[in-house]
């Protein structure tokens, strides 16, 4: 892995996030620091989708503070292009534009949203479909695709955007078991190469393997948080430990 | 066969005709287009605007908007004068009735729209969004594109009831078809029934060139390995 700064990225304090009467987040901090690969485990319902999504603003939030890359994403005069500029994102139903091919997919944001040069986006498209080993698969359309290649055509889209920051919201978990792993090393990959990475997911494994800091939430708050060594042998708390006997 | 005159009548009628249907369309679809846009607005007013414009359009018949458009609101038109005598008000009844009746196909045109753009699910936006699209540019290049996929059978259906509506134009002297055919036959009594089988001819190809027209779109617009 490459070496890792500690110079913090992605900083969360005391977030509270309701929806309606019912308290989602109740009183998160998180801090995540360039080229960290962070892995937010937990059971369904406990706010780990809501937290990611209020990183980049998806979600707005009642209390507390988030920064990312020195921007203050609660600032009610936020400028959301700047933000998502920094920020990439890949959802679990990969939320591809259906009518567009791959390429086109990948092109989009590049040429309308940061008024690059057609062709200079297009030369990083292609190469993008190769680093998620999909060449020749440029022309084909969503639907065409299987759900592994969807994934990573939207994670190559994301990309495009050249972010500080990827976030991954369960992104294997509408896949088939077969395609999970195609997914899981293009991920992978880009962990490797120092791309600051939040990932929710049912992984354990891949967590495990390639997380720098896992934390487990639960009912609005993180419960536990640690190195992937420790927290899989050493959990201290009885619900992450329940929680782990049930997965693993 | 109608001798010259009346053959003249027929033919400038069934252009008017197109070009009615033509600007109609056109500008209908704009009006949908622009009204669902309108609709999606954070701003209530606008929304409610809207709505006004939908229910006042839809709820009322078109013949009787066609009289008021061109009566009533006809009087307050400026004119010009092109001789110094003339008064010629800057709308004509032609200009009314495609205003008129664009507005009325609009109407429906904005819920076809609505239709659509509900059926293109919240995390395609969100996908949109969180790459950086504006409100604007996720309208325009994601959930149009795909909404007008969804809308088009509705839209071809209302078109069609457009195009047939603008016989209704008559009622305020446009000369289009109907408007011709009936100055023919009363003119000559005789030449009633067939003049009638002429229209319905003319409309049954009219409308048959506009729903090939509407089904090459679809078939164009058709995604592979999307919606079927």
């Amino acid at each position: 892995m490459t070496s890792k700064t500690t110079e913090v990225i992605v900083s969360i304090k005391d977030v509270h996030k309701s929806f309606g009467d019912l308290e989602v987040l109740k009183g998160v901090s998180l801090d995540v620091r360039k080229g960290e690969v962070i892995c937010i485990i937990g059971p369904s319902g406990s706010g780990k989708s809501t937290l990611i999504r209020c990183i980049n603003a998806l979600n707005d939030i009642q209390a507390g503070t988030i920064h990312v890359c020195g921007i203050d994403v609660t600032d009610p005069k936020l400028q959301k292009l700047e933000l998502r500029k920094r920020v990439g994102m890949v959802f679990q139903q990969y939320n591809l534009f259906p009518h567009k091919t791959a390429l086109e997919n990948i092109m989009m944001a590049p040429t309308l949203v940061l008024n690059e040069d057609k062709e200079t986006v297009r030369t990083r498209a292609f190469a993008l479909m190769q680093k998620v080993r999909l060449e020749g698969k440029e022309n084909a359309y969503p639907g065409e695709l299987s759900g592994g290649q969807q994934q990573r055509v939207a994670i190559a889209r994301s990309l495009a955007m050249n972010p500080d920051v990827m976030l991954f919201d369960e992104v294997t978990a509408a896949l088939d078991p077969e395609t999970v792993k195609e997914v899981l090393v293009t991920i992978k990959d880009l962990a490797q190469e120092g791309m600051t990475c939040i990932l929710v997911t049912h992984e354990m494994g891949f967590a495990r393997e390639v997380a720098d800091h896992i934390y487990f939430t639960d009912n609005g708050v993180i419960v536990e948080h640690g190195p992937p060594k420790t927290f899989f042998t050493k959990a201290k708390d009885p619900r992450t430990k329940e929680f782990l006997s049930q997965i693993l | 066969m109608y001798e010259p005159v009346q053959q003249g009548k027929i033919l400038s009628g069934i252009w008017m005709t197109i070009k009615l249907s033509f600007y109609c369309l056109i500008l209908s679809v704009v009006i949908g287009i622009v009204g669902a846009f309108a609709q999606g607005s954070k701003n209530v007013i606008i929304r409610s605007l809207v709505q006004g414009y939908i229910q006042f359009f839809r709820n009322t018949p078109p013949y009787v908007q066609l009289l008021f458009f061109y009566f009533a609101l006809g009087q307050f038109t400026p004119t010009y004068s092109p001789d110094g005598w003339l008064e010629i008000p800057i709308i004509s009844n032609v200009g009314w009735a495609i205003i008129s009746l664009s507005f009325f196909a609009g109407a429906f045109n904005v819920e076809i729209f609505r239709a659509g753009i509900e059926a293109v699910a919240d995390s395609t936006k969100e996908a949109a969004e969180s790459l950086g699209f504006s409100r604007f540019q996720t309208f325009r290049y994601v959930v149009f594109p795909l909404a007008i996929r969804v809308s088009l059978p509705s839209l071809n259906n209302n078109l069609i009831n457009l195009m047939k509506t603008t016989t209704q134009a008559y009622g305020i002297a446009v000369p289009e078809l109907l408007y011709q055919s009936v100055t023919i036959w009363n003119d000559y009594p005789s030449a009633q029934y067939p003049t009638m089988l002429l229209v319905f001819v003319v409309y049954i190809l009219l409308v048959g060139v506009l729903v090939m027209s509407m089904n090459r779109w679809e078939r164009k617009l058709r995604i592979p390995g999307y919606g079927h």
